[in-house]
């Protein structure tokens, strides 16, 4: 049986198993490498992804249950405020949270676009960084956010 | 698709040559302090760093970019003598090859505290560069690489240009002399402007101009915060990982290895995950199994489903019998004392007592173990993120039955290193599965669970310190440290064997410190004990920095001192760079400045990697809770060639010192890690960071590291404040079971 999902506004079909997470059929069967893989139980944020605009761990939505259209890092195009902040701020060390964090923040900027330190931490806290950008990443936030937000 | 996909191997052992419409220049000098029988320099002038053509410039690294920005200030050291646009330069990894040595690796070799090194002992550890390039050492570890690459990379990049420049004045009938370069052109003094890429094949071709380093004064790259050459990849998702690699008809592979360390498999039933949709095959391990799928999730569900009987682990079935096996080792003969001033063993009276210990620690990388493989017509081409090129296709060429020579190394960028990917583990595992399908490109991703249970651990370690006040000053010091040994560990994995000899790795941090304390002692005893142990950042200094620095507080508390004062007391009369970073961390965290009630501060000092690191902390109480308001740290690296990238790495290797200060615990119950994946090994969330200020010295006179030092500091920092608040002395780590940090 082939499921129909749509990413970043370009559909695919795929013929994964139902209970295939997201993350899976990204990475895996799309070839969508930039949404990445850390815990696979909901614990790091490495996964998140937009799913009908809001930003989901995708290790947790199985892709028979998918209820909207995909964005993921990919098709976040580039060239948003939000990633020039983070190119400003030079956040990224080894990169490998930064799709999670970045998807994450997009999706607390379009809810609230002035958000407070409070508010980002609360935001942010399910994203893990081994690496510790944590002060990059909330610099990056505020200055994307005075900026003009996720989009 | 990468620059060196269209080089092969041998092209680049052989130097500088031609290659595909552009031409690899690698030109350095090496400085050789000392003459030493064992290195012959011949060959050493074409090693390739520059390739050059009409696409642009691609400098090629000899280090792991692992997130510490070491490709940026590598290709920097090159641009700043090449005259390019930096913005537009690729930087790639470059191939397994002995010519990618580390010269610095050997700089921790002599058995002799870097402070306190004199100028002649810096050269002969110059000299024993000379090991690390017999052996082809290429290793990324022990924050060496700017160090290593300091010269090389700027003869790399000074020797093209001139060897540009000499084509350039050889078609133009001008003297070398009377031509400037600028931006990727040679200019000659008409302004004609001719392009690199139109002048390096013939460059290549001939010999290169001896040359001059610019002086420090023209740097217009170097000792500035540049913009990192990763940066664009890694926030668009278009930075590629072992685990992101593509490939025509690739299958995707998981492993179980047993989880009771050092035990194997009885038998195992393939059936039930061969039932499953999507599972493929199931290969036989040895003490575990492969399953290979369609897609990663049917490999990890499949790999969950195969019925194993494990087998039992030698090692102690709990953590007492653990540290019983820690504690024994006080009992035998030290292996080292690389510190032994004056007398220790008559204590005065009043003199104070106190054991430490700390737990083992996984290294927790954002990207679990992985690595990819495909092996077509015999040849088996892997992609790795890893620190230690030469040594994964050893491994690989073990486990895939293939001769070295049959193999070909990517090295990718990779999710966080901290020393995890100095180990070979999972390239020799995608070998081996590869080797078993031929033709089929197989990407193989460890679960979170087989990466935290699997890891070569920071060892718990153990301390017994003794010490006692005179005057107001340490009159004796004395510190014995008991652990199983990393280096005999790592070493026994590479070489076969472990070294004799002082053990430096297993007491530095402690015996290396600059303080000035007449009876000073410290003794290293290796413990019996076959947990696998590896390189966890900053290495034996992540434990004895919280030793050594805890105690000294300890003695400032029995002196009635100032922590910070006591310190600068003790430290400035041997090292006066040390005593600069203490000095700044006063400063910056208004050290002098009573605190309102419920606050209060805590201070370490580590010199560990060549860099002296002091780190404030600052605590608030928050109802029940403390929180970590504030950190303050003072770094001396001597000369900063990328302020930027420092300031990173400071606070990252304070973060990750934090991390397992707060929370970092690996308990073992019959030899398997009771801890499986984050919620049960958390690290801090930004909610929990302090807010951090980093403060650059450079009056060292010597280059240290960057990506290491922060964190052995971090941790005595943490607990002395939490003393300093609470009046409680942690003697243990984690704190979390003494204070709530808001952690969950
Ligand atoms: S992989 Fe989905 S939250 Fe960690
Ligand atoms: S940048 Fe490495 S984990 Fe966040």
């Amino acid at each position: 049986m082939s499921i129909t999902l749509t990413v970043n506004e370009t559909d695919y079909q795929t013929d994964a198993a139902p209970d295939t997470p997201l993350l899976w059929v990204l990475r895996d069967e799309l070839g969508l490498t930039g949404t990445k893989f850390g815990c696979g139980i909901a614990a790091c944020g490495a996964c998140t992804v937009h799913v009908d605009g809001q930003a989901v761990r995708s290790c947790q939505v199985r892709l028979g249950d998918l209820w909207g259209p995909v964005t993921t890092i990919e098709g976040l195009g580039g060239q948003t405020p939000l990633q020039a902040a983070w190119e400003r701020h030079q956040v990224a060390q080894c990169g490998y949270c930064q799709s999670g964090q970045i998807m994450q923040a997009a999706d607390l900027l379009s809810n609230n676009p002035a958000p407070t330190d409070e508010d980002i931490d609360a935001a942010m806290g399910g994203n893990l960084c081994r690496c510790g950008t944590y002060t990059a990443i909330r610099a990056a936030i505020h200055d994307a956010a005075k900026m003009g937000g996720a989009q | 698709m990468s620059r060196l996909g269209t080089i092969t191997r041998r092209t680049l052992l052989v130097g500088a040559v031609a290659v595909v419409g552009g031409a690899a220049f690698g030109i350095y000098q090496v400085r050789k302090p000392v003459e030493n029988p064992l290195a012959p320099d011949q060959g050493a002038t074409l090693n390739p760093y520059v390739i050059i053509d009409q696409s642009g410039i691609t400098i090629i690294a000899p280090r792991a970019e692992m997130g510490q920005g070491v490709h940026t200030t590598l290709a920097a050291l090159v641009a700043e003598e090449l005259d390019v646009d930096f913005a537009g330069i690729r930087v790639e990894h470059g191939p397994p090859s002995a010519a990618y040595y580390n010269g610095a690796l050997m700089h921790g070799a002599l058995p002799v505290a870097d402070y306190a090194m004199k100028a002649w002992q810096h050269t002969v550890v110059g000299g024993l560069a000379a090991v690390s390039k017999l052996l082809g050492l290429q290793v990324t570890g022990g924050s060496t690489s700017t160090v290593d690459a300091y010269e090389k990379m700027r003869y790399a990049g000074a020797g093209a240009r001139e060897a540009l420049k000499a084509v350039a004045a050889d078609r133009l009938g001008v003297d070398r002399s009377a031509l400037r370069t600028e931006d990727g052109f040679v200019i000659a003094p008409d302004d004609t402007r001719i392009a690199y890429a139109d002048l390096a094949e013939d460059a290549a071709a001939r010999p290169v101009p001896d040359v001059d380093l610019r002086p420090q004064s023209d740097w217009k790259l170097l000792g500035r915060a540049l913009p990192r050459s990763d940066m664009r990849a890694k926030i668009t998702g278009q930075a590629q990982y072992a685990t992101d690699i593509q490939l025509p008809g690739m299958k995707f592979a998981t492993v179980r290895i047993c989880p009771h360390l050092g035990g194997g498999m009885a038998g195992f039933d393939p059936a039930p995950a061969l039932a499953m949709p999507g599972v493929e095959q199931v290969f036989d391990m040895g003490n575990g199994v492969a399953v290979v799928a369609r897609n990663t999730w049917a490999a990890m569900e499949g790999a969950k489903a195969v019925d194993v009987t494990w087998t039992d682990s030698p090692l102690p079935a709990d953590m007492d019998g653990m540290f019983a096996a820690i504690e024994a080792a006080f009992d035998a003969e030290p292996n080292s004392t690389l510190r032994d001033d004056g007398d220790v063993s008559a204590l005065p009276d009043g003199a104070i007592s106190a054991e430490y210990r700390v737990p083992f620690l996984a290294h927790s990388t954002m990207e679990p173990q992985g690595a990819t493989a495909w092996l077509q017509d015999g040849h088996l081409t892997i992609w790795a993120g890893n620190q230690a090129p030469r040594l994964c296709v050893q491994k690989a060429a073990e486990t895939s039955g293939l001769n070295e020579d049959a193999i070909t190394l990517h090295t990718t960028f990779m999710g966080g290193g901290f020393g995890r990917r100095a180990e070979t583990d999972a390239v020799a595992q995608v070998a081996r599965i590869a080797a078993a399908m031929p033709g089929t490109p197989i990407r193989l991703t460890w679960s979170r669970e087989e990466d935290m249970r699997h890891d070569f651990y920071r060892p718990a370690a153990m301390a017994r310190m003794q010490g006692a006040v005179t005057g107001g000053r340490i009159s004796h010091f004395n510190a014995a440290i008991a652990a199983p040994s990393v280096t005999h560990a790592a070493m026994t994995r590479i070489m076969g064997r472990a070294p004799g000899g002082s053990d430096k790795g297993h007491v530095e941090g402690a015996f290396d410190q600059p303080y000035a304390i007449p009876n000073y002692r410290v003794a290293g005893h290796l413990a019996e004990l076959d947990v696998p142990i590896g390189f966890w950042r900053s290495v034996g200094a992540s434990f004895n920095g919280f030793f050594h620095e805890s105690f000294i507080d300890e003695l400032a508390h029995a002196a009635g001192a100032d922590p910070l004062a006591f310190r600068l007391a003790h430290v400035a009369p041997e090292s006066a760079v040390a005593a600069g970073v203490l000095t700044r961390v006063r400063e910056m965290s208004g050290w002098d400045t009573a605190l309102p009630e419920g606050r209060a501060r805590g201070v370490a000092m580590t010199w560990s990697f060549g860099t002296p690191t002091a780190v404030v902390i600052e605590l608030a109480r928050d109802g029940d809770r403390i929180r970590m308001d504030r950190a303050f740290m003072a770094c001396d690296p001597g000369l900063a060639l990328d302020p930027g990238i420092i300031r990173a790495q400071m606070e990252s290797g304070l973060i990750y010192g934090l991390s397992a200060a707060v929370l970092g615990e690996i308990t073992f119950t019959d030899g398997r890690a009771d801890q499986a994946n984050f919620p049960d090994y958390d690290a801090l969330r930004m909610v929990n960071v302090p807010r951090i200020e980093v403060a650059i010295l450079q009056d060292n006179p010597h280059m240290g590291g960057v990506g290491e030092p922060g964190t052995p500091p971090s941790m005595p920092a943490l607990a002395n404040a939490l003393f300093a608040l609470t009046g409680t002395r942690a003697r243990s780590l984690p704190l979390r079971t003494m204070a709530d940090f808001g952690v969950s």
